[in-house]
């Protein structure tokens, strides 16, 4: 099996990831009622979930691995991003992010 | 589903299909990838099941397939997927009342559905998005990724697509409106500051945590929602 490991092994990390990740998922919505935020709480947490979310936005446009994503793939997004900004069809957004990206590197943009 | 049609509106439920389409692609390429690096087909297919959280898929994936242990690879995946806790709390009221509904509710949360659902204006459609968005992608992830597993070899390289870039343009696109909140704004510039720089020293996944301070050092000294006015 790769990495050395057993296919028991394997399962038991598949098993692992899977119920930790279960368990991130729904401790909210299970022990929400218990501790139910007030409105300002409310606030806080909708705020941090769309911090974390333009974060995941940075890295994935600009992060590859540990190292920088090069070119093409930051541009599609800057695009996508300027038309999003100007209110232009999300399918419109979307294609265009990849369309771009992919002529570029078409172009031998890294 | 006409209930369903009539409270999303065909706008929103073809922006919903496409992100389906574009991650139908990414999980082909997930269930071929994997197969090429030498996993059985189960693998990708038992992972896409019980995991169901792409990011940390591919990192699973990728650190076996270059010779890792399994407990690195866990470890990384339970880092990424961290984010799902406060996910979890921002979204706990859309999943409804019933246990049952929690239960499923909560397994097919994702960055997608969680930034769909945020990104309407009331709840009924924070509600009827969400399940749309997180139903669909299950059911159209793990089947491309079964489709994928099973073609193996033959589908390869999705960068030439430019996929790599529609994941980040899907939630640009819909985490832009609530960004025009400038609190809210400031924040996520914070946050993606830290994020940026701290990415070449840490392990995948801990930056994106980071960010969170962004959202205490953009609250402090700074009146609170209920006491200034034109907040929503």
């Amino acid at each position: 099996m790769i990495g050395g490991g057993s296919t028991t092994a394997l399962l038991v990390g598949i098993a692992v990831l899977a119920a930790g990740t279960y368990a991130y998922r729904v401790a909210g919505p299970l022990l929400g009622d218990r501790f139910a935020p007030g409105p300002r709480a409310q606030h806080l947490v909708d705020t941090a979930a769309v911090v974390l979310l333009s974060a995941l936005v940075a890295t994935s446009a600009l992060v590859a691995g540990h190292g920088w994503a090069g070119v093409a793939r930051p541009v599609g997004v800057l695009v996508a991003g300027v038309l999003a900004w100007r209110k232009a069809p999300f399918v419109v957004v979307v294609v265009a992010a990849a369309a771009v990206t992919a002529t570029l590197r078409l172009l031998g943009a890294p | 589903m006409r209930s369903l049609y009539r409270t999303l509106g065909r706008g929103l439920l073809r922006d919903i299909a496409l992100v389906c389409l574009a991650d139908a692609v990414v999980a082909l390429a997930y269930g071929a990838i994997s197969v090429s690096a030498g996993f059985e087909p189960w693998v990708p297919v038992l992972l896409s099941l019980a995991v169901f959280a792409g990011a940390s898929q591919f990192l699973l994936t990728g650190i076996l397939a270059a010779g890792g242990s399994v407990t690195a690879a866990v470890a990384a995946g339970l880092l990424v997927n961290a984010r799902h806790l406060p996910f979890g709390l921002a979204v706990r009221d859309l999943l409804g009342t019933g246990l049952l509904g929690r239960l499923v509710g909560s397994h097919v949360m994702t960055d997608e559905a969680v930034a769909f659902a945020l990104a309407e204006p009331d709840h009924r459609r924070r509600r009827a998005a969400y399940w749309t968005c997180g139903l669909g992608l299950f059911v159209v992830w793990n089947l491309a990724v079964m489709v994928g597993a099973a073609a193996g070899r033959a589908i390869e390289n999705t960068d030439a697509l430019g996929l790599d870039a529609a994941f980040p343009a899907v939630l640009l696109a819909l985490v832009l409106p609530s960004l025009r909140d400038a609190g809210t704004r400031r924040a996520a510039l914070i946050g993606i500051a830290i994020a940026l720089a701290t990415t070449p020293f840490l392990p995948t996944g801990l930056p994106v945590l980071l960010a969170l301070f962004g959202v205490a050092a953009a609250t402090v000294g700074r009146p609170s929602p209920s006491t200034s006015p034109g907040t929503p």
